[in-house]
């Protein structure tokens, strides 16, 4: 049979967002395939040039509505690293708790999407509730659903309201429940499996050349995460283990994010141990930058996002630049679908957790 | 992964100057797992593939293309997985013809960063292989991150 270029989307539902996969398939196996972005570019990096080092805080909560703590976040762990600001000890563990409710709630928002590709409305249904959770949460932290703003240089913008880390524990109890429900749910249901198990498996030595972080990465049996590896805020003070997977396939994408959630949830609980009670949550930050370069790099939710930030002396930045793991892991999205067919499409790439958000910019 | 042999950032610089004693300067500046070096635009792609081949480097982070106005620059992050050291390498490159080889042959995870570079900023990466638009449409005849790019405006 001839081969033939097709697009997947932009009006595939899968694609949150609007993005082209074309696909060369001959009869229904994928020979090649290439992502065309740019669909959404909103110009990102050059807009925040025209801002002030605080006035860009919401607009990296705008980078992907789904993480937007961590990307706020990593934001101003960059321009604290610029301007040598010393965060206090208490907001480094409220950033950390943040991040951990942040990683559940984005990873609850991978599940639900996920669930009508695979042919399984039911787990969309769970996870949108369970979700809902988290954002009460945050609603009743700082105020927003999505969009938190909260994070702020030199600290966070306020404490938590008053009984807010009993419903926190709450919420992890009824939470932890839940969990076992879903696994009853997809680990115990063969449709789930047979499209998941033995797809687009790819070698640890693979995905680290191709620049793979995150889930995907220690699906594929490699040992690496920044909050271990390369730990920031108090990290290294915590109880937690890595979660990775052996097989790298789709199945193990999927299994290391649901250990995924689980460890969040310890984590957070070690957080309220260990969290001091009262404190300082924000120091003053310069209003201009010094000349010279700072970046981080945390782990998202979905892998490795650095931030890198030149200097001039100004109250503006000369120059941010966003590394988000999703662009990278998109870039290698071909050898992930090579050989498969065109049913696998969603499930490969629903496994990579797709946001068009933070791979346009 | 190269070798499974950990260095301190004091081994790595101390391997790379020996290797590169004039091209790679390193900066003043430090911190912990951070290592922070300029290096001449003719030298790069040695250096990165010492780096990639010998010191095990084994990822690249990031890519960046700055428009210092004066000059252009190239900045590439590289990260150690066994050593956890990122290294940010920093690249003068003259504003007139900005060329500099491409590391995307030794790491797949640079394609697209370099292909960026080239889609705002204009800088060739020469021995890439695709070097094309990628957010931007294929006809657009300027490149939006130079500072001195003002089409579009009132």
């Amino acid at each position: 049979m001839a081969e033939m270029w097709i697009n997947m989307g932009p009006q595939h539902p899968m694609t949150h967002g609007l993005w082209n996969m074309r696909v060369k398939v001959d009869g229904e196996t994928i020979t090649d395939a290439e992502p065309v972005i740019g669909y959404l570019h909103r110009g990102w990096e050059k807009m925040v040039e025209n801002r002030r080092y605080p006035q860009i805080i919401p607009m990296a909560d705008r980078l992907c509505y789904g993480s937007s703590f961590t990307w706020s976040h990593v934001y101003c762990m960059a321009a604290e690293d610029l301007m040598g600001v010393e965060v206090p000890e208490r907001a480094k563990y409220i950033r950390a708790m943040s991040d951990e409710l942040q990683r559940i709630g984005n990873h609850l928002m991978w599940l639900a999407a996920i669930g009508p590709d695979l042919g399984n409305l039911t787990i969309f249904l769970y996870a949108i509730r369970e979700r809902e959770m988290f954002l009460d949460l945050f609603q009743s932290l700082c105020g927003a659903r999505m969009t938190y703003n909260y994070c702020r240089i030199g600290g966070v913008r306020n404490a938590a309201p008053p009984n807010w880390e009993r419903d926190l524990v709450r919420t992890l109890d009824y939470f932890e429940k839940r969990m076992d429900e879903y696994e009853d749910l997809v680990d115990r249901n063969k449709v789930f499996r047979m499209r998941m198990e033995g797809l687009a498996p790819m070698s640890g030595k693979d995905a680290i050349n191709l620049g793979f972080t995150g889930p995907v990465l220690r699906a594929s049996g490699v040992k690496y995460d920044i909050r271990h590896n390369d730990p920031y805020e108090i990290y290294d003070e915590l109880d937690w283990h890595m979660c990775t997977a052996e097989e790298g396939d789709t199945y193990a994408r999927y299994r290391v994010r649901m250990d995924e959630m689980r460890m969040s949830m310890q984590i957070v609980r070690d957080i309220l141990k260990k969290m001091p009670k009262d404190g300082p949550i924000r120091v003053k930050p310069p209003r201009n930058a010094p000349v010279g370069t700072g970046f981080a790099r945390m782990e998202d939710p979905r892998g490795e996002s650095l931030i890198y930030i030149i200097g001039d002396g100004t109250d503006q930045p000369f120059r941010v630049k966003v590394r988000s793991p999703l662009y990278v892991i998109l870039s290698g999205s071909k050898y992930l679908l090579q050989g498969y067919k065109v049913a696998d499409v969603p499930s490969i790439l629903g496994m990579i957790d797709v946001c068009m958000g933070e791979t346009d910019r | 992964m190269a070798e499974d042999v950990s260095y301190t950032v004091e081994q790595v610089k101390s391997k790379i100057s020996e290797a590169f004693p004039t091209a790679v300067k390193f900066e003043s500046k430090t911190k912990p797992r951070r290592l922070f070096m300029t290096a001449d635009k003719g030298s790069l792609l040695n250096l990165a593939k010492m780096m990639k081949e010998q010191l095990g480097f084994d990822q690249c982070s990031l890519v960046t293309g700055v428009d210092r106005c004066d000059r252009m620059q190239a900045v590439y992050h590289l990260t150690s997985y066994t050593s956890n050291i990122t290294a940010e390498i920093v690249v003068d490159l003259p504003r007139d013809n900005p060329e500099v080889d491409s590391i995307a042959p030794l790491w797949g995870g640079a394609n697209w960063h370099e292909r960026e570079a080239y889609d705002m900023f204009g800088i060739i990466f020469k021995g890439h292989p695709k070097l094309e638009r990628l957010l931007l449409p294929a006809d657009y005849t300027f490149f939006p991150m130079r500072k001195d790019c003002d089409k579009g405006r009132d």
